[in-house]
C-alpha cells in the first residue's frame, strides 16, 4: 500500500501487454483437415527448378491430382562431367508442387520404362506410415497411385526411400513440395526454387567424362561435390536468377543432403524474414539460415542495389572448391546511397564479366593468327578453362581485386618469374606476402590439384597471351616436369 | 481364367512327369556344381542369424536367350505372348519380339531373354528338369569374381555392381556370354541383366516381421537396417529391393532368369 501508486507506471509503460504478447498458432493437423474435397479435380501444375508454381489461389478444399514420372538419366554435373542421375520429373531437384492446407492429393508415381531401379516417394507433407513409401513401391514400367490429405501447412522435401535410401537420394531424388495456409502466402514480386545437394563420385572434383556413385565417399561424408539445382553451374551464368531493384523475393530453399547440412547465405543481402525450417514462423533480419538435409528454409528479402548476389553454402569451401554457388542477378538504377557499388560489381559480377570478356579472348585469338595452329588451339582451350575456373577471384579480365587476388593481366609478376615458378604456383598454390605491380598482396591461392597437365598448358598460355602480357606457350610436357619435381605432402591430392 | 488355370497345373503334371523321360534328364553338362555350404547373407531369413545352410547345386553358366526362350514357346503354345494370360504374364510379356515366334530384326537371338514374367521363367526351367535358382544360391554363386569364390569384401568386385546400377536400361543388352566368368564357371551373375529367383517373394516377408512389424522393411526409410551397416551389402541389397518390387506376372525391362538344379541324392 506504501507503493500503491506503482501499478499505475507498470501500466502506462505498457509492461502488464507483454505478457500477452505470444506467437499464435495454427493448430497444426489437428485444425488442417477442412473438410472432403469439393469441385472438380485438379491437375497439379509441377515445376522444375528455379520455377514455382503459381499461388494456389482458393478458398476451398480440392482433390489434386499429382503425376510425377521418375527418370533416370544421365546429365552434366559439371562443365564435361557426366553422371547418371535418378530424379523425379527429369531434373534435380525434382518438380515442385504446390497444395493448399487441406487438399487431398491424388499421387501417382510413375517408373519409367528405361528405369533399372525401383523407386518410391516419402513425402514429408504427408501423415501416414512412411510419407508414402509404403504405397508407392514401384517397379520400372509400373505405376503406383496412393491418396493423402495434406493436414499441415509449410514447405516440404519429398525424396525417394527405397533401399539403399543414401544412394537414391545421392542421386538426385528429392523434391519440394509447398502446402501453403488456407490464405495463401503474402504475395511478392518473384519466387524461385532453389535446393542443395551433396554428390560422391569415384573420380575427382571436376574429373571430366562419365562418374559413377562412390559408396565410400558417402558413407564417409566426403562430398565430391556439393551443389543448387543439381550441376554446378545451373544457377551461374546465363542461368542466373534475375529480378529488378525494388522487388521482393521469395526463395523457396530446400536440402535434399543425402549428408551435409546446409549454411545457406546470400552474399550482399540480408534476408528480411526467414521461415525457418520452412515452418510457419519467421526470424527477421537473418544473415545465414541453416537448411537441415530433408529440410527447407523460405527466405524473403527486398532488393534495393542493383549487382550479382552470390548464393553460397556458407560452409565455403563447398562454395568454392565443391560448387555450391548461384547467382542473383539484380537489374536497375545504381542506389550509391545504399552502396556505392564498385566492389561489389567487380568480385561478384563473373557472367557479367564472361560477356565483357569474350570478345578480348576473341582479339587476343584474333593477334595470334600468326603463330602455330597449337599455340592457337591452346589459347581457346585455355580462355575456357580459365573462365570457368580462375576468374572467379582474378576476373574474367585478368585484372584481379586491387589488394585482395593479384591481376594476371600486365603482370610483372609473370614477367619476373621463371615459367616453372608460374606453373609451381598453379599446381602447388602461393601462400604469403607478395608484390605485384607494385601492390603488396598477403592471401592465399590453393592448389589447382583438379588441373591435369593440358590444362595448366592450356590456360598458363592463354594467360600468357593475353591482356598485354608477353606470349610465351606452355607445353604440357613442361607442366608434368614441374608436377614431377614438386615434393608433395603425404596424402595430398594429386 | 480358372478353368486355365486348372488346365495350367494339369499340363504342368505332365510336364513334371515328363521330366523324367528321356530329353528331360535334369542339368545339362555344362552347368557346374557349386559346393554351397554355410554361407554369410545379406537376407538372413532368421533374426540373429547371418549364416545360412546352402545345399550343394548346379547352375546354367549363362542367362537364358531370346533364341532358347523361342524354342520354348514354339514348344509350349501356352506362353506365346498373345495366348499367355496377363494373370500369369504380365503387360510388356515379350514385348519387344515381333510377334509371338518372331523375334524381328532388332532382337538377336543371343541377347540374353527380358521381359519374361517368374511364371514364365518357372515354367521354363521345369521343362528343362530345373527350377529357378533360391536366392541364397543366386547371392552365393554371384559373391564370386574371376578368381576368389568370395571376393564380397574387395572394393573393387562392390564398385563394378554399382557401375552397373549407373547404366539406364534403355540400350541394347550384349550378347550371351557377355562378360567375365566367374570362379564356378558362370557367366554375367553381374552387370548384364537382373535375374528372377524361385524365392523372390520370400524376400521381404519372412526377413522382417519381427524387427519393423510389417512387409515394407525394404520399402521405405528403415530398408535394411539390421544388414545395412555392413557397406559391402549395400550394392547386393540393391538387388534385393529390385526383386521385392515385382509381382510374379510383371515382365521388366531388363529382367531374365537363368535356372538351377537339385543334385539328386543317391
Amino acid at each position: 500500500m506504501l507503493v500503491g501508486c506503482s501499478n499505475d507506471s507498470a501500466d502506462a509503460d505498457g509492461k502488464a501487454a507483454a505478457g500477452s504478447h505470444f506467437l499464435q498458432d495454427t493448430g497444426g493437423s489437428a485444425r488442417g483437415d477442412f473438410g472432403p474435397p469439393q469441385g472438380e479435380p485438379i491437375q497439379a501444375i509441377l515445376t522444375d527448378a528455379p520455377m514455382v508454381p503459381p499461388p494456389v489461389n482458393r478458398d476451398y478444399p480440392a482433390k489434386v491430382i499429382v503425376d510425377l514420372e521418375v527418370v533416370e538419366k544421365e546429365m552434366e554435373i559439371s562443365e564435361g562431367v557426366r553422371y547418371t542421375f535418378w530424379t523425379f520429373g527429369g531434373s534435380v531437384p525434382g518438380k515442385f508442387m504446390r497444395i493448399r492446407q487441406g487438399d487431398t492429393v491424388e499421387f501417382h508415381l510413375k517408373n519409367h520404362p528405361d528405369s533399372k531401379m525401383p523407386h518410391n516417394i516419402d513425402l514429408h507433407a504427408v501423415t501416414g506410415p512412411g510419407g508414402g513409401a509404403t504405397s508407392s513401391f514401384t517397379a520400372p514400367g509400373h505405376e503406383s497411385v496412393f491418396s493423402f490429405k495434406a493436414l499441415n501447412q509449410g514447405l516440404y522435401v519429398y525424396h525417394c526411400a527405397t533401399a539403399p535410401v543414401g544412394m537414391h537420394v545421392a542421386n538426385g531424388m528429392y523434391g519440394l513440395i509447398l502446402v501453403e495456409p488456407p490464405e495463401g502466402l503474402p504475395p511478392v514480386d518473384r519466387e524461385f526454387y532453389v535446393m542443395q545437394g551433396d554428390f560422391y563420385t569415384v573420380g575427382k572434383y571436376r574429373e571430366k567424362g562419365h562418374q559413377v556413385f562412390d559408396m565410400q565417399k558417402a558413407i564417409e561424408e566426403n562430398a565430391t561435390y556439393v551443389v543448387f539445382n543439381g550441376a554446378e553451374g545451373a544457377l551461374v551464368g546465363d542461368n542466373a536468377l534475375k529480378a529488378k531493384v525494388g522487388e521482393t523475393v521469395r526463395l523457396f530453399v530446400g536440402n535434399g543432403g543425402p549428408n551435409l547440412v546446409s549454411s545457406f547465405h546470400v552474399i550482399g543481402e540480408i534476408f528480411d524474414k526467414v521461415f525457418f525450417e520452412g515452418g510457419t514462423h519467421y526470424q527477421e533480419n537473418v544473415q545465414t539460415t541453416l537448411v537441415p538435409a530433408g529440410g527447407s528454409a523460405m527466405t524473403e528479402f527486398r532488393l534495393e542495389a542493383p549487382g550479382t548476389l552470390i548464393l553460397v553454402d556458407h560452409s565455403i569451401f563447398r562454395a568454392f572448391n565443391k560448387g555450391a554457388l548461384g547467382m542473383l542477378k539484380v537489374e536497375g538504377d545504381e542506389q550509391l546511397a545504399i552502396y556505392s557499388g564498385k566492389e561489389v560489381d567487380n568480385v561478384y559480377l563473373a557472367d557479367k564479366a564472361v560477356e565483357e570478356g569474350a570478345p578480348v579472348i576473341a582479339g587476343v585469338a584474333a593477334a595470334q593468327q600468326a603463330g602455330s595452329a597449337t599455340r592457337e588451339d591452346q589459347i581457346a582451350a585455355g580462355a575456357v578453362l580459365f573462365n570457368g575456373t580462375c576468374s572467379v577471384c582474378h576476373q574474367n579480365n585478368g585484372k584481379g581485386l586491387p589488394g585482395v587476388f593479384p591481376p594476371l593481366a600486365d603482370s610483372d609478376f609473370l614477367t619476373a618469374k621463371s615459367q616453372e615458378k608460374v606453373i609451381s604456383a598453379v599446381i602447388n598454390g602461393i601462400s604469403g606476402p607478395i608484390t605485384v605491380n607494385g601492390e603488396d598482396y598477403n592471401s592465399v591461392m590453393p592448389p589447382m590439384s583438379n588441373l591435369n597437365d593440358d590444362e595448366i598448358a592450356n590456360i598458363l598460355t592463354y594467360v600468357y597471351n593475353s591482356w598485354d602480357n608477353k606470349g610465351d606457350v606452355v607445353s604440357p610436357a613442361k607442366v608434368a616436369e614441374v608436377r614431377a619435381g614438386t615434393k608433395r605432402p603425404a596424402g595430398a591430392a594429386h | 481364367m480358372v478353368s486355365w488355370l486348372k488346365s495350367s497345373r494339369a499340363t504342368l503334371a505332365i510336364i513334371v512327369m515328363a521330366g523324367v523321360a528321356p530329353g528331360f534328364a535334369g542339368a545339362p553338362d555344362e552347368a557346374p556344381t557349386l559346393p554351397g555350404g554355410a554361407f554369410k547373407t545379406v537376407v538372413p531369413f532368421e533374426e540373429g542369424k547371418d549364416a545360412v545352410l546352402i545345399p550343394p547345386f548346379r547352375m546354367d553358366p549363362t542367362v537364358v536367350t531370346n533364341g532358347e526362350f523361342l524354342g520354348f514357346v514354339k514348344a509350349h503354345p501356352d506362353w506365346q505372348r498373345s495366348r499367355a494370360p496377363r494373370l500369369f504374364a504380365g503387360e510388356g510379356y515379350l514385348g519387344h519380339w515381333k510377334d509371338d515366334l518372331e523375334l524381328g530384326k532388332d532382337v538377336l537371338a543371343d541377347q540374353p531373354v527380358t521381359r519374361v514374367s517368374w511364371f514364365a521363367a518357372t515354367e521354363y526351367c521345369d521343362v528343362r528338369g530345373g527350377r529357378l535358382p533360391r536366392w541364397h544360391e543366386w547371392e552365393f554363386a554371384a559373391a564370386a569374381d574371376e578368381e576368389r569364390f568370395d571376393a564380397r569384401s574387395d572394393p573393387a568386385w562392390r564398385q563394378r555392381i554399382l557401375a552397373w546400377y549407373a547404366v539406364p536400361s534403355n540400350r541394347a543388352l550384349p550378347e550371351v556370354p557377355a562378360g567375365i566368368v566367374n570362379a564356378w564357371g558362370l557367366y554375367d551373375l553381374q552387370g548384364l541383366v537382373w535375374e528372377w529367383v524361385e524365392d523372390y517373394n520370400a524376400l521381404l516377408v519372412s526377413s522382417d516381421n519381427r524387427e519393423q512389424g510389417g512387409a515394407d522393411k525394404l520399402q521405405f526409410c528403415g530398408a535394411g537396417a539390421i544388414t545395412m551397416e555392413q557397406k559391402e551389402n549395400y550394392a547386393v541389397l540393391m538387388r534385393v529391393a529390385m526383386l521385392s518390387s515385382l509381382e510374379a506376372n510383371f515382365a521388366t525391362r531388363d529382367l531374365g532368369f537363368r535356372c538351377a538344379y537339385d543334385i539328386p541324392q543317391e
